[in-house]
């Protein structure tokens, strides 16, 4: 089984930097995540007030951490893709 | 649920399974010939890689369960799709390139990668078979609900059925689960979810439900006679006993020689009776649905509205409507739910599904399972939390997840394919949703068992599409079963046997103490499936997610993030983990029910134990870090 196909240009530097990348968005959901938990527990009756076209606040934060976490995917495949692309500039110029 | 046999459905489903799997096994056959995927490290683009994540995550606790729930508890079981998806938020933002880095190929061996500690290949490899079996259980539980309406065969048997062809599979030929087959699965699960989701906002909601071959049961409500809070008499029926239960007045009648259970409901300082269903097990064993025998016919699928409110407006019905639309209209009526109560009278074990009505408001609200709103303890709204925790953290410490990272091409192309998964899985829990609400209100609830709901809903559309759900549910559950079961052997034979007894097996020896392994906990799982009937298998699978997130996850964060973690340390925590999350969950509500005690009586009324397992896990693998510094280092 091959397994470092996909660390051709992967340096420790650009590592560090997608893991420090994947921490703080990790922090971000996990504070959008704990904040549905904090108002279901605290302050109940605030997911039942209408916030959107007759919709109530539980099913809109449900929808929105869910597509939270899609644009969050893409934003960090983004970032992650700068870097690594840096990395290879970078290597390329060095040549 | 009594189900007869529907021949055209039944020839459709073995149609469909046939196609699913002979399409996946011969593209997994090409694929490897081809290309030699697996050995040579890909060819597969990334998103067939990342459909094919769905296809693996999407097993029967996210269909059947999570479909069921909602139809039941309303928004308690969307809380599952939330969690569930936002563990994959862990897994991609802090374990997925690191573990991957280790460059092992099992979760054992890349937690041990630095230490080769035999006490953490015997802690992993029981962590490992521990969570493998309580995420077997869910699935045969789904495939006996499965195969019950398609074959009209006792729960018992359905799972005695997928047990057997699972056991068969994997002791001859071992699965071929390769990518080409969880791809073909998780596509077929979301286009038919799509279609089932159509169907539901192009009809909207009715009073009267009816299906394609029969009408909704028109429920009973008598008016009594009363005097001094008893039922005395009512018109055309003999009162035969009135039992209190639980705060509940139950009132057994009969007329023309069949005995009926009706609830006494007092509504607007007028008592009312209200036809509940009733299943009654004599002395001797004999069973009658209704006051009347099985083939009597008797028992009926339910789940309807018993208001509708559009504009402000109340109708019978609303004629299509848009997806925010449905939510908002759901919100403005009221539904009936039912609800189940257990007792004996007269020597009989009675259980009754009960009548509830419930605004659509507060169905679409958190607290009908997990109280954490009105009448809440600190119990409930604890449980509540442990359960959020539990799947947050839950997926990202799956060993049958973890080890798919290694099956893809390059890091970019994991990425990508997460990425994809994460869209994948998250546009089928929004349609979940609505099935499970399509499910509550359009008669297709099997009172007995919540699992069933999506496809008794796809039956109400018609055979094709019920055959063709079931295939790919039950499908999925071959491949998540036979999956999970080489897993489990392989923690037994691998790495129990092979690297910490030190056998020294030879291949042959291998394989055969892998085969007689996977024998063992096929049928392990076969009397856990049957021990398990009835309970819905997204609240099974996630006892499975906290034993995860107890056991392993803290061993893999600290070994990923913090350079003085020792391989003592994550042995301990890993044995804390497994021991505090299985003590809390054999002592729970739900298993005091099952050992026929009182769920009231339990030790403590905490459902998922992650709240107090986790941290201690934590505590544990941080202290003993401490205590016990890895020798590396020195």
């Amino acid at each position: 089984m091959e397994q470092n196909v996909f660390s051709e240009h992967d340096t420790t530097h650009v590592s560090e930097k997608k893991a420090k990348l994947g921490i703080k968005f990790f922090f971000f959901y996990l504070t959008v995540y704990a904040g549905f938990v904090a108002i279901g527990v605290l302050n109940y009756e605030l997911l039942a007030i209408e916030v959107f076209k007759g919709i109530n606040l539980a099913v809109i934060y449900g929808f929105g951490l869910i597509v939270l976490a899609v644009l969050l995917g893409v934003l960090y495949n983004a970032l992650c893709n700068r870097y690594e692309a840096g990395t290879n500039e970078k290597e390329g110029n060095a040549l | 649920m009594i189900y007869g046999v529907s021949y055209i459905a039944l020839a459709f489903f073995i149609f469909f399974v046939g196609l699913v799997l002979g399409l996946s096994f011969y593209l997994a056959r090409k694929t490897k010939s081809a290309s030699n995927y697996y050995a040579a490290g890909g060819k597969i683009h990334w998103s067939v890689n990342g459909i094919a994540f769905a296809g693996d995550y999407l097993s029967a606790a996210s269909f059947l369960g999570i479909c069921g729930m909602i139809a039941v508890s309303g928004f308690d079981g969307f809380l599952y799709a939330i969690g569930f998806l936002a563990g994959w938020v862990v897994a991609l933002f802090l374990i997925a390139e690191p573990f991957k880095k280790l460059g092992k190929y099992t979760f054992t061996d890349a937690l041990n990668a630095k230490f080769n500690s035999r006490a953490i290949t015997l802690t992993a490899s029981i962590s490992t078979l521990i969570i493998s079996v309580f995420y077997l259980i869910p699935q045969m539980v789904g495939a006996g609900d499965l195969v019950t309406p398609l074959m009209g065969l006792p729960h018992w048997a359905g799972v005695l059925f997928v047990g057997i062809i699972v056991i068969v599979i994997v002791a001859t030929a071992g699965m071929a689960s390769t990518t080409y087959v969880q791809f073909l699965k998780g596509g077929l699960l979301i286009i038919l979810s799509t279609i089932l989701t159509v169907y539901i906002l192009k009809n909207g909601f009715t009073l009267t439900p009816n299906q394609q071959d029969k009408a909704y049961h028109s429920f009973i409500t008598l008016h009594p006679q009363m005097m001094d809070n008893k039922v005395a008499s009512v018109p055309d029926w003999d009162v035969l006993a009135q039992v209190p239960v639980k705060g509940k007045e139950f009132v057994q009648l009969k007329k023309e020689g069949i005995v009926r259970w009706f609830d006494l409901v007092k509504e607007d300082q007028h008592y009312i009776l209200k036809e509940a269903l009733s299943i009654t097990t004599d002395s001797r064993g004999s069973v009658l649905y209704n006051g009347e025998p099985q083939s009597g016919g008797r028992f009926y699928q339910v789940g309807h509205l018993n208001k509708i409110v559009i504009d402000g407006k109340e109708v019978t019905e609303t004629g299509s409507l848009g997806p925010l639309e449905y939510l908002s209209v759901m919100d403005k009526s009221m539904l009936v739910r039912f609800s189940n109560a257990k007792f004996q009278h007269e020597g009989e074990s009675v259980s009754l599904y009960y009548q509830h009505t419930t605004s659509g408001k507060d169905f679409l609200l958190p607290g009908l399972k997990y109280k954490i709103g009105k009448g809440s303890s600190l119990w409930s709204k604890l449980d509540f939390i442990s359960l959020m925790l539990a799947l947050f953290l839950g997926t990202a410490a799956l060993p049958h997840i973890l080890i798919r990272y290694y099956t893809v091409r390059s890091s970019k192309d994991a990425r990508k394919s997460t990425i994809l998964a994460i869209a994948a899985i998250g546009t089928f829990y929004v349609l979940t949703l609505y099935m499970g609400l399509g499910a509550a209100v359009n008669g297709s609830m099997d009172v007995e068992s919540s699992n069933m709901a999506a496809p008794l809903l796809a039956r109400a559309i018609g055979a094709v599409l019920f055959s063709a759900i079931s295939a790919v549910a039950f499908a999925t559950i071959l491949g998540t079963v036979a999956g999970l079961i080489v897993a489990a052997s392989g923690a037994i034979a691998h790495d129990f046997m092979d690297v910490y007894l030190k056998k020294n097996l030879s291949d042959a020896e291998k394989v055969k103490a892998g085969k007689l392994a996977a024998f063992a906990v096929g049928l392990l799982s076969i009397f856990l499936g049957m021990a398990f009937k009835g309970i819905n298998v997204s609240f099974l699978v996630g006892w499975a997610f906290a034993i995860a997130a107890s056991a392993n996850l803290p061993a893999i964060l600290f070994l990923l993030f913090w350079k003085k973690t020792s391989a003592k340390a994550i042995a301990y925590s890993i044995v804390v983990g497994i021991v505090s999350s299985l003590a809390i969950i054999l002592t729970s509500p739900t298993m005091w029910d099952r050992y026929g005690l009182d769920p009231a009586g339990a030790i403590h009324q905490l459902e998922n134990p992650a709240l107090i397992s986790f941290p201690l896990a934590v505590l544990t693998i941080y202290i003993c870090s401490r205590l016990y510094p890895r020798k590396e280092l020195v």
